[in-house]
Formats: C-alpha cells, sequence, structure tokens
C-alpha cells in the first residue's frame, strides 16, 4: 500500500528525518536533563555549603546546621502540598495564612479541656476544611484558585487576628507531645523528611498521584479517560491545607509559642519558590517533591549562609528573585525542548 | 442524486434511521440513513460543512438528534451521553488529544485502569508494562519504548496509541475523526498500517473520516459520500473509483447549489 500512499498524501512530507539517531540523541538528553533537574540543585546547594563553609567557618557546625534544619523543614512540609496542587494545575496562597491559624485552633480546643492531641487533631481537620473550600470555589464555581486562595488568605488572616486579639500565647506543655511535635531539635526535620517521602511515593507510585499529573497535564484528557479531575483537584487542596497546618502546630511546638503573625505570604512564597527552582511547572503536570525539598533546602543555605556572612536580607531578596527567573527560564526551556522530542 | 437505503443487515453494529439535526435556522444533518458492518471499515468522506462531524459527534454521544432512530446491534440506542455510548463499545479517537504528554506510554495506556499491587496501593508498574508493550506489539504500533512519555513521540505515534488505548479499553466501535490529519505521509501509513491490523484481528468496527479519496479506497471496505445533510452514495470501496468519488463530488458544485454550507 506504501507505494501510492506515499505519491498521493495529501500533504507534503513536512515530519522530521527518519528515525534518526539526530532524534534519540536529543530525547535521550532531554530525559538525562529531566532526570538530573533534581541532581543538578542537589550539585548546586553542595556548592552553596563549600562556599559559605569556606567563607564562614562557622557554617557546618552542629549548631548551624540546626538553624538549617530550622529555616528547612516548616517550609519543606508547605512546599511538598503546594507541588501536588501545582502539579495538578493549581495554586494556594492561603497556606501561609493555615500555618498560622491551625496552632491557635489547637491552643484554643486544649483551653477548652481537651488534651493536645485533641487539638492538633482538630486543627489539622480545620486545614483540610480550609482546603476543601479552597477546591469547592475553584472546582465547582470555577473561581481561578490564584484568585480563590487570596480571598481565604486573607479571610483566614483576619480569623487569626481575631481568635487571638493580636497577642501571642505560649504553646502548653504536656511533655511527650511537645517532645514528639517539636521541641526535641531534630522532631520537625524527622517530620519534613517523612512528609516529603510519603507524598513523593504518593505522587509516584499510586494512581493518586498518576492522575494528578494527568490532571495538570491534560484536563480534558484525563476527564475523558474517566479521570475525577475534581476530586483530584479538591483532594489536593486538602493535603496542602493540612501540610500548612502541621506545618505550623510543629513550628508553634520548636519555639514555644504561636504568633499570630507567624508564616504569611513570606513561608508560602519560601514553599512556591523552592517548588519552582525545583522543578515544578506552575502550568501543570510537571515536578517532584524531592525537587522541592532541594529547591527549598538551596534557599534555606542561601539564606542562612547569608545571614552567617552577615549580607542583608535585601541582598538575599535580589538572589531569590534572581534564582526563580533562571528557574523559570530552565522550566520554558524544558517544555520547548519537549515539545521538540516530538516534532 | 440518487438516495440510498442500505439493505436490511442484521450484522450491523450501527444503523441510523434518518437522522435530523438542526443548530437555529441551519440544518446540519437532513436525513442520515448509514450503517456499520460488524468488523468493516467505513469511510466516510463529504465535503467541509455536509454532516461528517456532527453525524460523529451525534454516534459518540456528545449530541442528541432532532429526529430519527439510532440502532447499536440491532437495538434501539439513546446515546444520551458520551459516557451512556462508551459503555455500548463506541468510542471516538480524536486526534492527540486524548493522552498525557507528561505520563509514559504504558501509563497513559493504563490511565484511570491503572493496576495495583493488591493489597497494597501501589502501581503495579511492570505488569502494566508487560501488558501494554504485548498490546501494542499485538497490533503492530511501533515505538521506542513503552516507558517514554508520550510528549517524545510524534504526532503519528501519539494518534496508535490513542487508538490502541481505545481498542483496549473494549471499544467495539471505533469512530476516527480524520485520523491523517495534520500528519506527513510516512505518519499517516503508520495509522493506515494500524487499521489494517485492527481489522485483521476483526474485533473492532470502524467508521473513519477523510478527506483523502485514495487513502479511503486504500483502507476502507465501503464507502459512504455525505452532502448537504444526507448519504448519496453507498458503495463498497472494491467497486467505485478515484474518478467515480471526484466526479460526484465535482456534480455538486457544477449543480451550482446555493445551499448554505453548515458548520462541519
Amino acid at each position: 500500500m506504501s507505494e501510492t500512499m506515499l505519491s498521493d498524501a495529501p500533504r507534503p512530507e513536512t515530519e522530521r528525518p527518519p528515525e534518526s539517531a539526530g532524534k534519540s540523541f536529543w530525547s535521550r538528553l532531554g530525559r538525562i536533563f529531566l532526570r538530573q533537574r533534581e541532581a543538578s540543585i542537589l550539585v548546586v546547594a553542595i556548592l552553596l555549603v563549600i562556599y559559605f563553609q569556606i567563607s564562614s567557618s562557622n557554617f557546618l557546625t552542629p549548631f548551624n546546621i540546626l538553624t538549617l534544619f530550622e529555616f528547612i523543614s516548616a517550609t519543606a512540609i508547605i512546599a511538598a502540598g503546594e507541588v501536588m496542587l501545582l502539579i495538578c494545575g493549581e495554586i494556594d496562597i492561603s497556606v501561609g495564612q493555615v500555618f498560622a491559624l491551625a496552632p491557635f485552633i489547637m491552643y484554643l480546643v486544649n483551653q477548652a479541656g481537651f488534651s493536645l492531641w485533641v487539638g492538633i487533631i482538630v486543627g489539622l481537620l480545620f486545614s483540610s476544611v480550609v482546603g476543601l473550600v479552597n477546591g469547592i470555589f475553584t472546582v465547582w464555581f470555577k473561581i481561578p484558585s490564584l484568585i480563590t486562595t487570596l480571598g481565604t488568605l486573607f479571610l483566614l488572616n483576619g480569623i487569626t487576628l481575631t481568635l487571638s486579639m493580636g497577642e501571642p500565647v505560649l504553646v502548653p506543655s504536656e511533655g511527650l507531645v511537645n517532645q514528639v511535635m517539636g521541641v526535641n531539635p531534630y522532631s520537625e526535620i524527622l517530620w519534613a523528611i517523612g512528609v516529603v517521602v510519603v507524598v513523593q511515593v504518593i505522587l509516584s507510585f499510586t494512581r493518586w498521584g498518576k492522575h494528578t499529573v494527568a490532571t495538570g497535564g491534560n484536563l480534558h484528557g484525563a476527564s475523558e479517560a474517566g479521570v475525577n479531575v475534581s476530586r483530584i483537584k479538591m483532594g489536593n487542596f486538602m493535603l496542602a491545607s493540612v501540610l500548612a497546618g502541621l506545618a505550623g502546630i510543629l513550628e508553634a511546638f520548636r519555639i514555644t509559642s504561636i504568633s499570630p503573625l507567624a508564616g504569611g505570604t513570606t513561608i508560602m512564597f519560601a514553599a512556591v519558590a523552592g517548588a519552582v527552582i525545583g522543578g515544578t511547572a506552575l502550568s501543570g503536570g510537571i515536578g517532584t517533591v524531592v525537587g522541592a525539598l532541594l529547591g527549598v533546602v538551596a534557599l534555606s543555605i542561601l539564606n542562612d549562609g547569608f545571614t552567617l556572612l552577615g549580607v542583608s536580607a535585601y541582598t538575599y531578596d535580589m538572589i531569590l528573585g534572581v534564582a526563580i527567573l533562571i528557574a523559570m527560564m530552565l522550566n520554558v526551556r524544558l517544555r520547548i525542548w519537549r515539545e521538540a522530542g516530538r516534532q | 442524486m440518487t438516495e440510498v437505503t442500505p439493505p436490511v443487515e442484521i450484522q450491523d453494529v450501527i444503523r441510523t434511521k434518518h437522522l435530523v439535526k438542526r443548530f437555529g435556522a441551519v440544518t446540519a444533518l437532513r436525513d442520515v440513513s448509514m450503517h456499520l458492518v460488524r468488523g468493516e471499515v467505513l469511510g466516510l468522506v463529504g465535503d467541509n460543512g455536509a454532516g461528517k462531524s456532527t453525524l460523529i459527534k451525534i454516534l459518540t454521544g456528545f449530541m442528541q438528534p432532532d429526529g430519527g432512530e439510532i440502532f447499536v446491534n440491532g437495538e434501539e440506542a439513546k446515546l444520551r451521553s458520551v459516557s451512556y455510548a462508551r459503555s455500548l463499545g463506541i468510542e471516538t479517537v480524536y486526534q492527540d488529544l486524548a493522552l498525557v504528554n507528561e505520563l509514559s506510554v504504558y501509563h497513559n495506556m493504563f490511565l484511570n485502569r491503572e493496576l495495583l499491587r493488591f493489597p497494597l496501593p501501589f502501581l503495579d508498574n511492570r505488569k502494566m508494562r508487560e501488558q501494554a508493550r504485548d498490546h501494542l506489539m499485538k497490533m503492530g504500533v511501533n515505538i521506542p519504548s513503552v516507558e517514554v512519555e508520550v510528549a517524545r513521540l510524534s504526532g503519528g505515534q501519539r494518534q496508535a496509541i490513542a487508538i490502541a488505548r481505545a481498542v483496549y479499553t473494549d471499544a467495539k466501535i471505533l469512530l476516527l475523526d480524520e485520523p491523517l490529519a495534520a500528519m506527513g505521509a510516512k505518519e499517516g501509513v503508520l495509522i493506515l498500517e494500524l487499521i489494517h491490523n485492527l481489522k485483521a484481528m476483526g474485533e473492532v468496527s470502524m467508521v473513519m473520516i477523510a478527506h483523502n479519496y485514495s487513502q479511503v479506497l486504500e483502507t476502507c471496505d465501503r464507502v459512504n459520500l455525505l452532502q448537504h445533510g444526507a448519504i448519496t452514495f453507498d458503495k463498497p470501496a472494491a467497486e467505485t473509483s478515484l474518478d467515480e468519488l471526484n466526479e460526484l463530488v465535482m456534480r455538486e458544485y457544477r449543480a451550482g447549489t446555493t445551499k448554505t454550507p453548515t458548520k462541519s
């Protein structure tokens, strides 16, 4: 059939030359680059460590490493949830306010006479309800998630300030709970690592993870295949909120007080920046939790190192800005290369 | 113009009788009576605006007709939704739209039907890989590896995978809406070979919309010509020719018909 077919084809042959070394070379290079996205951030992080260790011998001291863990932990936990949302094509900018409110809920429940464990659970349940509300507004009422969560950002901030009357409170002490949740200097980073591992496993090895990628990669195609994209989005909104609430509670236990001004947009942007630098595409479909962790680690090293060197926070912001721009440029290039792989 | 009444045939997987579809003042389908025999490939040709896409959308459950009847496997069916039509085994493969670029070939093949390692909730990637590989090999779809992301495949390969997936999800009646559009010759051959293989396997029946008559004559068992919302020509591909098809269409132009072309 091929002879006539070829000559009668309606369109001239415009595709690339026959299955050639060129294509497989590019696709292989692309794959390597994609795989090494995490590795390259790891390299950046290690180079930063070496640089700061040389510049200030205080960098690799047990005390400073603990400080570094403090920088990393809460942000990495938030980033893990945010990555799942970004992959399914949405974003939550209210996570910093959930971070601030959840420990207050825990505190109030405790003040009402329940144990701290109950308080933690109620705080997390409350966080999941916030995520559900975000999901409902975004999915059912078709409001872009940026706008939905901008709304909940202010709403939650107002609630936090009202409940706390603008004053910080002390975390009650119950012994074991406090140790597990953050008084022990290593507990928060262990929580962070645990969360990252669990969420990465969900993303890579479960239906939920594949459906999250499918939802963000091809919304229409995924729902045509029968994937319940609304459920995926709502679930990931809830996951992001719960993890933000968990991060807030852990942070409260670590510093033993609960501030109505904790978290906020600063920690939210740090988490999103970490995710983006770690290879997550804001357009959906692409990203890894481990990458986000490494992105957060790199940013934290930068932040901590600059503090040690006495570089001003303003400079840090400038570098963060440039880092985000470079990361986004790489993401766009990657997309183009991916497209090039097929045409 | 000869109105064709298809002969009674028990082997019909789809039969429509006097389908009508209007969009406001515009009549997209005037009177469409067609049928699809089990295991055959029916080529549906016709000018832009003749109503081909409207017909496909009705058969896939996306639109409901304003009049007429549809029989699926001999029983009258109201194709009220895409998922209902799918439950009857009818599946439309639109070019390129169905796959998730960011997922591997085998994850696309198993999208929403993933195999799990019971009792654990984890994906059984090995099993899915093997089954996807076997299935594609059986259908003669050649791709470098089932593990590559779909983004890295060519348009033809992706189309082939979309078709293979539809067959794998137990589609018995495939509606191919211009499977060769925007595709180079080599890519087109890939798809036509896949259609040949499917026909040889004999498990599916297909309706293929195409613009290129010689491809239709080469690939299809039977050709239907849709003109101004009605089937005006129905012959086995072996009994017609490129000249005859061209002549029919040219006659339509020469008649200087004043009918407004409808949206396709």
